[in-house]
């Protein structure tokens, strides 16, 4: 059951992408109801298999590789949804889908391991710092998405280009902005997260430790300098897709240094 | 029922002879009670616009209608073999549905028609001069002219060099309201772009000219600030767009003078739209990070892509009209009425 639900979820996010990337190809692109009826479809398989294996699990289930990646494209939609309408960001669901729909693919097609690694009778407060943690990772994902954008509409800014895309991308203002402000909800997210992971009292491997400190610290970093405007709008953009690609790569070392031995 | 449609445009006469046919707001109603009385006609709207002067009338016997309007064209304007074009229904259909749709205005895919066909509808409906023909011809136009404009991109870009600065300014800020604008040089281009800028909400236009006389003028005709052309950087801090057209014969606003003044401007974007020739502005400016350059090649260029855009999509409106033609011609079938 739980496969056809993420089988019908990647399918309904590779609708939206393939839309996508029909109306590009055409030159007509608008963002409109296919995209956002896919995602929200995509949104509620994934719920629904999240509720049913999490109560198979007895947990939050964020118990293995493949449950991580599930639940982070979950999570990541699930911003998306209350974001993008706040910023009239629709485009942005053109550029998300993508990326969760490869997310989703690797989940069940690469080599990631399905096995439940962490078992139950696990305190409150790991449940709530792994799953805080993960859902700024969504709205960390968000934040390289608008970034992505934003460097694409800086692109046809300077290069004088007029094509389909300056049209219906958001004003790059607005991009700066909603990268920064996702941003800053990932940070604090994240920052709850590891508060709660400090309560919680668990034993955490070092490497872990460092690579998620790495994580924290870069996006402190990043919004610091943003903050006091010593780092622009598109270096911001650029550095926002580059600390996820690291916190992503980084995802299965700190779920592997996270499986009991 | 047979809708006939006489008419001329820019494309088939001069100003001189539309200014002739053109018929003001104040002679609408007598025009209509007139061309009421031309025999075998059952009901007439009449859309008359800088660009076009056409009679749209029902009738089941055109040809006696056709020969009505002549006369009474003649009669009306003086001018003898006028170049006047009829149509017919189904041809008089598809021409209403193209001219509301934009694509036989003089700037292809122009919105403002739409406008005024509405109103021409309106002001006829209002002296009672419509037929349930010609209700339903027009309120299938308006239907026809919105699903074109959303479905296509017939309005897509802008198709002149103020426009396109408007709206690029637009797709680098959002919401201008708020936004400082500064003109060095008060050229008409420059200054048409501005106006066009506060009528879109522009908080603040600062006039910098060596003609400090001109930018006073200027600055109290759009409600801006003048400033002595030598304190411009003084003046600099808030601006968001920035528009040059002095007739200097080198670069006033260079790299080396822009990059002090920006470091104050806490990484927000600026827009530069350089109008002049010789330009104002180094090329080399548009490399500063948040500073987007525009001159008058590339705003030029985005007119011309907007307008191989537009002539592109004129197939795919042409297919969704002919469909639309054949749904009204197949309603007066089916709904025969010999009074209208």
């Amino acid at each position: 059951m739980e496969g056809h639900l993420l089988t019908g979820a990647t399918f309904c996010l590779l609708v939206s992408f393939g839309y996508t990337l029909f109306a590009l190809g055409a030159g007509r692109f608008r963002p409109g109801v296919v995209n956002l009826v896919a995602i929200i479809g995509g949104f509620l398989l994934l719920t629904i298999d999240l509720k049913i294996r999490g109560q198979a699990q007895g947990s939050c289930p964020i118990n293995s590789l493949f449950d991580v990646l599930v639940f982070m494209s979950w999570s990541t939609l699930l911003i998306y949804l209350i974001v993008g309408p706040a910023y009239h960001l629709s485009l942005l669901g053109a550029f998300t889908a993508p990326l969760v729909f490869l997310v989703l693919l690797f989940a069940q097609l690469g080599p990631v391991g399905h096995v439940v690694t962490v078992r139950v009778s696990r305190s409150p407060w790991v449940e709530l710092h792994a799953a805080l943690s993960l859902i700024a990772y969504g709205a960390f994902a968000l934040a390289a998405v608008a970034g992505v954008m934003y460097g694409v509409q800086d692109r046809q800014l300077k290069r004088h280009k007029a094509g389909a895309l300056l049209y219906n991308l958001p004003p790059i203002t607005d991009l700066g902005v909603a990268n920064a402000r996702l941003l800053w909800l990932g940070f604090w997210l994240l920052t709850a997260g590891f508060a709660a992971g400090f309560l919680s009292g668990m034993q955490t491997n070092s490497v872990k430790f460092l690579a998620s400190a790495m994580i924290w610290a870069g996006y402190g970093l990043i919004l610091v300098l943003r903050r006091t405007h010593r780092l622009p709008p598109r270096r911001t953009a650029a550095a926002s897709i580059l600390v996820f690609a690291f916190a992503l790569a980084s995802l299965p070392t700190i779920q592997y240094l996270s499986s009991p031995k | 029922m047979n809708i006939v449609c006489a008419g001329i445009s820019h494309r088939n006469a001069a100003v001189d002879i539309r200014e002739k046919f053109a018929i003001g707001p104040h002679e609408l109603e007598e025009t209509l009670a007139r061309i009421r009385q031309i025999d075998g006609l059952a009901g007439a709207v009449i859309i008359s616009t800088c660009n076009r002067v056409e009679y749209y009338t029902a009738s089941v016997c055109p040809l006696r209608v056709l020969d009505g309007l002549r006369g009474f064209l003649q009669e009306r304007t003086g001018v003898e073999d006028a170049p006047l074009y009829t149509h017919e229904s189904p041809a008089s259909v598809r021409h209403l549905f193209r001219v509301a749709s934009g694509l036989d205005s003089m700037v292809l895919g122009e919105t403002e028609i739409l406008g005024q066909i509405k109103q021409a509808y309106a002001a006829a409906s209002g002296c009672g001069a419509t037929t349930r023909h010609l209700n339903k011809l027009f309120q299938h136009a308006f239907r026809v002219a919105k699903q074109v404009r959303s479905e296509t991109q017939i309005t897509r870009g802008s198709t002149s060099v103020g426009a396109v600065a408007v709206d690029l300014a637009g797709k680098i800020f959002g919401d201008l309201s708020g936004r400082r604008v500064m003109l060095l040089g008060a050229g008409d281009t420059s200054e048409r772009t501005a106006r066009s800028l506060v009528s879109r909400g522009v908080r603040t236009v600062i006039v910098a000219n060596r003609t400090f006389d001109r930018a006073a003028k200027l600055a109290e005709e759009i409600g801006g600030l003048a400033v002595h052309f030598d304190h411009w950087p003084n003046a600099f801090d808030n601006v968001d767009i920035l528009i040059c057209s002095t007739s200097a014969p080198h670069p006033i606003v260079t790299r080396e003078r822009l990059d002090p003044l920006l470091a104050a401007r806490d990484g927000r974007p600026l827009f530069i739209i350089d109008l002049a020739v010789p330009r104002d502005v180094e090329a080399s400016v548009n490399d500063l990070e948040n500073v987007y350059l525009y001159d008058i090649d590339s705003l030029e260029q985005i007119v011309r892509q907007s307008l191989e855009v537009r002539r592109a999509e004129i197939v795919r409106c042409e297919k969704m009209i002919e469909h639309h033609v054949r749904e009204f011609v197949e309603w007066t079938r089916t709904h025969i009425s010999f009074l209208a």
